[in-house]
Order: structure tokens, then C-alpha cells, then sequence
């Protein structure tokens, strides 16, 4: 049964990692994400569906126990905040490169270095251009309510179980430790030893007699063999691009002006644009729900209608590059946002559109 | 409807769980909410601040510069939001403590004595909600049904016994809450 609750964004990743079924959480706790791993620690979950959960002695240990439980098949996740991300990049490469499904929550607070425990989204270029060494991807969820943040866990195990590649939920300290309505979905059972084997047959469940043995590795020293390595996961990048795209577009049809902004910016840019359109401009906003996939097509689709795109962002300007990349010079795209832990308010983000795009009309 | 409310005061006072409250009454009543703390290295005697939305529709931003309600439990609190309640808005305070009353004309300003009267009635623990009782009675945007339901779900089951001591408290907030000067 479905049920209705108050909660926070680190409880609902907590509540819904556990409803879909996932075998184990192994994190380390920091500022301001450590309610996710608290809360499944009071749940138990180790008691009803079996789901391990685990304080590692690192966020380096945390990854690399990721490696292991998803090269067995297993729906295993972690999360952390900026820094904790950080020390886990190289796991994630590796997993990456030996094609490994995994969860990894970001509830990003201000950096450079330990930086702040307020929110941020200065981790945007880590999350969507690899963050760490080699040709790679994540696939890039960015909730922008605490509804999304409960959604989003089954979906990244989705995504990432169908491409076999390692998915975050890139949040931040504001939709973290923000409490709204959250529809909880009912309890999912795990996937046993035999639907591993039947759904993943390349997990390492133990060799069977009528197969080769699966190796899993992101080591080729052959480079001709490596580039095909390669190949074979650009081509899923391909295909996510293709068909993985979501977003949300909100009062566009008639858009002359453009409000992009993912996560907490979007939640501040809508009411943003309910302020200019109250003052007669016609803004719309597009919410990127993938940075990565990043949705291209639909932002070249409104580029004819369009006189500006301000891209909001609590950063010094990461994603407004991938808009740029998009749009080809065609629009006019400018940069607005607070950071280091600052959150800009509507008023500033209604502002700034106003005076480096309309020319303070 | 939208109501944008800040409460704020000392660590320790509720002003956290008197806004979880208030929201889970709205959850209750069917509406979209919001909850958003101030959370840092905060701690018992600190400032504790919480953003309440509810509305009918969808919450755009759950962050806010200006409150259509400021609930106020102490000076520095007061010095900060008194001028970002929006003209016409709602301003209620504890007096408690309270050197520097509020000054403004363009907004409707109560008092309720909510720290004298949860001494007078043997249960400091109560104050917030008979503050909450005070804004209910000013505003009743969510019925007196729902704030109970609410109330029931904030509380941890082995609290419950307190639930009924919580509902005289909210009641009392409602007779004691004074009309201090309103816009005409």
C-alpha cells in the first residue's frame, strides 16, 4: 500500500531505497546527508527485507564496496556530500570501465575543499563529465522535490541495471533537509540469487557448468581490444542521449525568455517566473530532470522562439555551459547565481533576467 | 490559498517541531507543503529559524525573503523578520524577554504570552503550541481536526500519552492571543 508522509529529502532516499527492493547501503556520514544513512539504521532494514546496511571506515571504502556487491549483481548504493564525493571518484571510474550498476547520492554543499555545509550545486561538472580519470559517464538524476528525491532511487536502479553503469541523484543541503509530502510506494521484494541469474547474466554468482566464467575488470592492456572496450560504452552514452532524456517545461509554448535551472534553483526559478510574468514578460522555465543525459534536442527546439536563456545555477556557472554547447550561439545565454553556500532568492534570479537579457526593461 | 510563514526563535523552543506540526496539519488537510530549517552548527541556545509554505498549488521556491506570517520567540529573532513580514502580513510574538517591541504600521501585529502562561499551567514543553494555538486563532487556515491528526503524526508513538496535554495547550493559545494593533 502507498502511503502519504511528511518527511525530508535524506528520509525519503532512506524510506524509498529500502520500498524498492536494494540489497545494501554502505556509507560514511557527513553534513547534510548523514539523516539518509541514520534513518535506514532506525528502520532496520536488515531485519525485514534483508537489505544490509553498513558505516564503512571511508567514503574510499564505501565505493569500493559498491564495486563488489554490484559485480554480484546487487542493488547497492551510497551517499555523501561534496567532499565524501570526492575521495570516491576513482571507484567510480572503475566501476564505470568494468561496467558496474550502482547508486551514488550527492547532497552537495558549498566547495571548494570541506567549503560550507550549506547548499550548492558547485558539483555539476563532477557529476556529468566523468569526475574522474577516463572516457566515462554517470547517468545524472537531479530531483527538485522531496516526492522526486523517493522516485528517483528505484529509477537510478533502473537506468543504471539497464545500461550497466553507475547513476547519481545529484540533490543538494536545501532539497535534502527540506520536509514535504512524500507518496511512499509500496515494499518490493529483492531480487533472489536465481533472478540475478536470470536477469544479469553477467554478475558473478558463482561459475556454472554450462558457461564461460564472468570476469569483472576494467583492465585491458590490449588497446585494440581496449578501444573496442571503449566503444561499447560510448555507444550506451549514445543511446541514453537517445532515449533517456527527461525534463520538465513549464509555461514555454510562448516563451520569449528562458529560465533553465535543475534541482532547488528550479523550485526558485519558478517562482522567479511567476514574478515576470506577473510584470507581463513571457518566461518559461525547462528543468533538466538528466543533466546527463543532458536534453539537447528539446532545448534546440525552442531556440527559435526564444531572445535569451538565463541559466540558473548555485554555482559560478557549470551547466550554463552545456546550454551554450546546445544552443550554438543561436540564443543568447547568460549566468546567474549565489554560491558557496548562498541560495539566491526569486527577487535576485527575476532580476537578473531582467537586467542581462531584457536590458532592464 | 498560500500561506508563507517564518517562525523563528532560541534552539529549544519547538520552533522546529511547532512548523512540523503546523505542516503535517496541512498534509492532513490535503494541501502542498513545505518545511525548510535553517540547519547548520546550530545548537540548544542558538537561533533556530523554520520556512512553512502551505498552499493549495504546487511550492515553487520553499526558500523566502518575505512571509505573509512571522511567528517570533525572541529579540534577535524579531529585529531580523520584523521587516520582512510583507505590509498587511501577520506579526504574533512571546513578549518574554522581549525589550524592543515591534514598531511597524503596515502590518498586524499580536502578542501572546505563551512562556508565562506554559509556567502557569506546569508544562514549559508546551509554550509552541500554545503559540500555535495563537496563530490558529488568528489564521485558521487548517481545521482544528486536521492540526490534531497532524499533531498525532509529528509525535513519536511513546509520546502519545501527551497528546491530550499538546490539544489544552493549542486551545488555551487560542483564548490568551491579544490583538496589539492592526492596519485599518
Amino acid at each position: 500500500m502507498s502511503e502519504l508522509r511528511l518527511m525530508k529529502g535524506n528520509e525519503a532516499i532512506a524510506e524509498a531505497a529500502i520500498r524498492c527492493g536494494a540489497d545494501g547501503y554502505f556509507g560514511y556520514p557527513i553534513t547534510p546527508q548523514s539523516e539518509v544513512m541514520e534513518t535506514l539504521m532506525a528502520l532496520k532494514p536488515w531485519e525485514t527485507t534483508g537489505m544490509v546496511v553498513l558505516q564503512a571506515e571511508s567514503e574510499v571504502a564505501s565505493i569500493n564496496m559498491l564495486y563488489g556487491g554490484a559485480g554480484c549483481g546487487k542493488r547497492v548504493m551510497t551517499s555523501s556530500s561534496s567532499p565524501g564525493i570526492s575521495l570516491m571518484q576513482e571507484g567510480l571510474s572503475y566501476m564505470a570501465g568494468a561496467e558496474l550498476p550502482c547508486l551514488v547520492v550527492n547532497v552537495v554543499r558549498g566547495g571548494p575543499g570541506l567549503g560550507t555545509i550549506q547548499p550548492a550545486q558547485s558539483d555539476y561538472f563532477q557529476a556529468v563529465k566523468g569526475g574522474g580519470h577516463g572516457d566515462y559517464k554517470l547517468i545524472v538524476l537531479a530531483p527538485s522535490s522531496v516526492q522526486e528525491m523517493a522516485d528517483f532511487v528505484e529509477l537510478a536502479f533502473d537506468l543504471a541495471f539497464k545500461y550497466r553503469n553507475p547513476a547519481m541523484i545529484l540533490s543538494d543541503g536545501m532539497i535534502g533537509q527540506m520536509m514535504e509530502k512524500v507518496e511512499l510506494k509500496p515494499q518490493k521484494k529483492r531480487w533472489t540469487n536465481e533472478d540475478i541469474d536470470e536477469m544479469h547474466p553477467w554478475a558473478t554468482t558463482g561459475k556454472k557448468k554450462d558457461r564461460e566464467r564472468n570476469i569483472i575488470t576494467s583492465v585491458e592492456l590490449d588497446s585494440e581490444k581496449h578501444e573496442e572496450a571503449n566503444k561499447r560504452i560510448q555507444a550506451k552514452y549514445k543511446e541514453l542521449q537517445e532515449k533517456e532524456v527527461r525534463y520538465e517545461a513549464i509555461d514555454t509554448d510562448d516563451a520569449e525568455y528562458l529560465l533553465m535551472a535543475y534541482g532547488s534553483s528550479a523550485r526558485i526559478s519558478l517562482a522567479a517566473k511567476e514574478i515576470l510574468r506577473a510584470k507581463g514578460l513571457k518566461v518559461g522555465l525547462l528543468r533538466p530532470i538528466t543533466l546527463f543525459p543532458f536534453p539537447v534536442k528539446q532545448l534546440q527546439n525552442l531556440t527559435g522562439q526564444l531572445k535569451g536563456i538565463l541559466s540558473v545555477e548555485m554555482s559560478s556557472g557549470q551547466m550554463v555551459e552545456d546550454i551554450r554547447l546546445a544552443v550554438e550561439g543561436k540564443v543568447r545565454v547568460e549566468h546567474f547565481g549565489r554560491y558557496g553556500g548562498v541560495v539566491h532568492s526569486p527577487e535576485e534570479v527575476a532580476n537578473a533576467l531582467e537586467q542581462k537579457l531584457t536590458g532592464g526593461k | 490559498m498560500k500561506e508563507e510563514i517564518i517562525i523563528a526563535g532560541f534552539g529549544g523552543q519547538g520552533v522546529l517541531s511547532m512548523g512540523k506540526i503546523l505542516a503535517y496539519s496541512g498534509v492532513m488537510q490535503n494541501m502542498e507543503v513545505s518545511w525548510m530549517p535553517s540547519y547548520g552548527p546550530e545548537m540548544r541556545g542558538g537561533t533556530a529559524n523554520v520556512t512553512v509554505v502551505l498552499s493549495d498549488h504546487r511550492i515553487s521556491s520553499p526558500i523566502l525573503h518575505t512571509f505573509d506570517t512571522a511567528i517570533i520567540l525572541n529579540q534577535q529573532s524579531l529585529d531580523k523578520f520584523e521587516p520582512k513580514v510583507k505590509p498587511g502580513g501577520v506579526l504574533l510574538y512571546d513578549s518574554n524577554g522581549i525589550t524592543r517591541h515591534p514598531e511597524r504600521d503596515d502590518i498586524n501585529i499580536y502578542r501572546i504570552d505563551a512562556t508565562e502562561e506554559a509556567a502557569r499551567m506546569k508544562s514549559t514543553k508546551t509554550m509552541n503550541m500554545i503559540v500555535l494555538g495563537g496563530y490558529l486563532k488568528i489564521k485558521p487556515i487548517v481545521e482544528m481536526e486536521n492540526v490534531l491528526k497532524g499533531l498525532k503524526k509529528s509525535l513519536p508513538e511513546r509520546h502519545h500519552h501527551l497528546l491530550p496535554m499538546n490539544e489544552k495547550a493549542i486551545q488555551r493559545g487560542k483564548e490568551i492571543v491579544l490583538e496589539v494593533s492592526l492596519v485599518t
